[in-house]
């Protein structure tokens, strides 16, 4: 089996197993770590393959959170569907809002800028809405187990959910990565003019990478509504969970497969713990966290993945 | 309906800047046609109006019967219209052999197919041996070929090459020129735009000159260098170069 592979394996079967031994806090922190190592592999097919930064994930992800919660809370239909019914609306939405964008040809920082615009706006909307619990946000009723209504008693079921939606995720990203619809993806994140004169339409394209991109992620609001049993606008429509997609995928090295989930890996305990060591010093914790930012993007450009991949070429002969 | 390109009465201003103006052009099928004049006369311009990433202001462009006035990039390229850009552009993180891939896909129907079209056009302009360094490490010359590679992935009817001979040395100018007529015997027919005269005046069946954005002269290429009014737009450029 060659290495990486090996790698794999037992990468999964450590996630598999050790997780029913694992102190309640370590297994916290070990679902933050997939949930935006998930939200990453969610914004990497647009953003990592396709390279259309988007600064508004958080716009699908509210979207399937409050979808599938208000769906429950109204309806009494189980989150388990609810958050299909989500992720098609998010996927309508992300259409609209990239086809405005990508029509009128707005490209890197105007697309970023726009898509952060349509997240708030959205925020915005949620707050002043009475129907939808205003900003005093929805609580998920409740707690005991219920699995067919995605209600479990303990951390421990909620683990094993988010990590088949990482799985998932990333099988995903793989298959896309393998298609034309990646080397398209690929050949607009490089020369968007080039990939037109070669017969990619980039339009439809980013469009397809936008559906799938805002689809998922909206599965993972429904996940935070579900875990945590409240949302409100500015937890699942503010930037915070924009961010806490997009750096992970960064970090780890965008237009890769395990990228996000490597970036989760290292961030999530980073701001747990500055967190933790600067606990009552408002704001200490995110500027430590903002500096180690800096010095990671500064040093390895091409994330995580980019870094090993140079490594290995240096110390073996090309393959 | 006609076969080949036919260009009528085309016309380009941006804002108050007339860039082509009434200007016809045709090209049959299996011709090779040379457009050249001075720096600025819209060559590149032209270019860009065939495949799609200008919009005439005036006239007509057909492609084999078909209009290509608004239609994207993408689409004339599907129609077997493909382009070379002036200053290269490669996709520079994919290797040599993905970015032909990506031209290749246009034909393609899966990625299988699309690798085994694109490392026959990879071995067919010279690039085997590079198929997978990355674009940004190949030489100018190398990117160069890579850039006609890509375009011819994409099965052309026609091909559109600007200028793939600017700041090759002799040798390399040499094998493109080779590399040209090798196309050409692929039953590709070739509108090119180029200033070095000798490969033009080598490859061209027929030589048409623009100048301030009109057509000026049109003909057999020995003819075409002849004609005083070509002389004279030259002229003006070569005394303009001269000073540098």
């Amino acid at each position: 089996m060659p290495p990486a592979r090996l790698a794999v394996a037992l990468g999964l079967a450590l996630l598999m197993a050790v997780p029913p031994l694992l102190p309640k806090y370590a297994l916290e922190v070990l679902i933050s770590i997939l949930f935006f190592g998930y939200l990453g592999a969610c914004w990497n097919i647009l953003g990592g393959y396709g390279g259309q930064f988007s600064f508004g994930h958080a716009a699908f992800f509210g979207i399937g959170a409050y979808t599938s919660t208000l769906l429950f809370l109204r309806l009494g239909v189980t989150p388990w569907l609810g958050m299909i019914a989500g992720g098609v609306l998010a996927a309508g939405f992300g259409l609209f809002a990239g086809y405005l964008s990508f029509r009128y040809g707005l490209r890197g920082p105007y697309f970023s800028l726009v898509t952060l615009a349509f997240a708030e706006m959205l925020r915005v909307v949620a707050v002043n809405w009475k129907a939808v619990g205003s900003s005093l946000g929805l609580v998920v009723p409740s707690r005991g187990s219920a699995p067919l209504q995605f209600l479990f008693a303990g951390k421990l079921p909620y683990y094993y959910v988010i990590l088949s939606m990482v799985l998932g995720a990333l099988l995903i990203c793989r298959a896309i990565e393998r298609s034309r619809m990646g080397y398209a993806l690929a050949a607009i994140r490089e020369n968007e003019d080039a990939a037109e004169a070669s017969g990619v339409n980039a339009l439809a394209t980013k469009l397809s990478a936008m559906a799938v991109s805002s689809f998922l992620t909206a599965l993972g609001g429904t996940f935070y509504a579900q875990y945590f049993a409240y949302i409100d606008p500015s937890l699942t429509f503010g930037p915070a969970i924009s961010i806490g997609g997009l750096l992970p995928a960064i970090v780890g090295g965008a237009g890769t497969v395990a990228g996000p989930l490597l970036g989760s890996f290292v961030l999530t305990p980073i701001s747990e713990i500055t967190r933790a060591v600067l606990r009552g010093r408002a704001g200490a914790d995110i500027m430590l966290y903002g500096l180690i930012l800096i010095l990671v993007i500064s040093f390895l450009p091409n994330g995580l993945v980019g870094w090993l991949r140079s490594r290995r070429a240096l110390a073996g002969p090309a393959s | 309906m006609t076969t080949g390109l036919e260009i009528r009465g085309l016309g380009k201003s941006f804002g108050g800047l007339q860039a082509v103006s009434r200007f016809d052009l045709t090209v049959a099928p299996g011709e090779i046609v040379g457009l050249i004049g001075p720096n600025g006369a819209g060559k590149t311009t032209v270019f860009h109006l065939i495949a799609g990433f200008h919009a005439p202001s005036a006239g007509a462009i057909r492609f084999d019967g078909a209009s290509l006035v608004g239609l994207k990039p993408h689409a004339i390229c599907r129609l077997g219209l493909a382009r070379t850009f002036q200053l290269v552009q490669p996709f520079a993180g994919l290797t040599a052999l993905e970015n032909v891939m990506v031209g290749a896909f246009n034909r393609a129907r899966d990625v299988a197919e699309a690798r085994r079209q694109a490392a026959e056009i990879v071995d067919f302009v010279g690039l085997g041996p590079r198929r997978d360094v990355p674009a940004r490490n190949l030489t100018l010359a190398d990117r160069k070929r890579l850039e006609v590679a890509r375009g011819l992935a994409t099965g052309p009817r026609l091909l559109l090459l600007d200028e793939v001979m600017a700041g090759l040395n002799p040798t390399e100018i040499e094998a493109i020129i080779g590399l040209i007529r090798r196309i050409h015997e692929r039953g590709v027919s070739l509108l090119i735009i180029e200033h070095v005269m000798r490969a033009i005046l080598a490859l061209s069946h027929r030589l048409v000159v623009l100048h301030h954005g009109e057509k000026i002269a049109e003909g057999a290429p020995a003819a075409v260098a002849r004609d005083p009014r070509v002389v004279e737009a030259y002229l003006g450029e070569v005394a303009v170069e001269g000073r540098r």
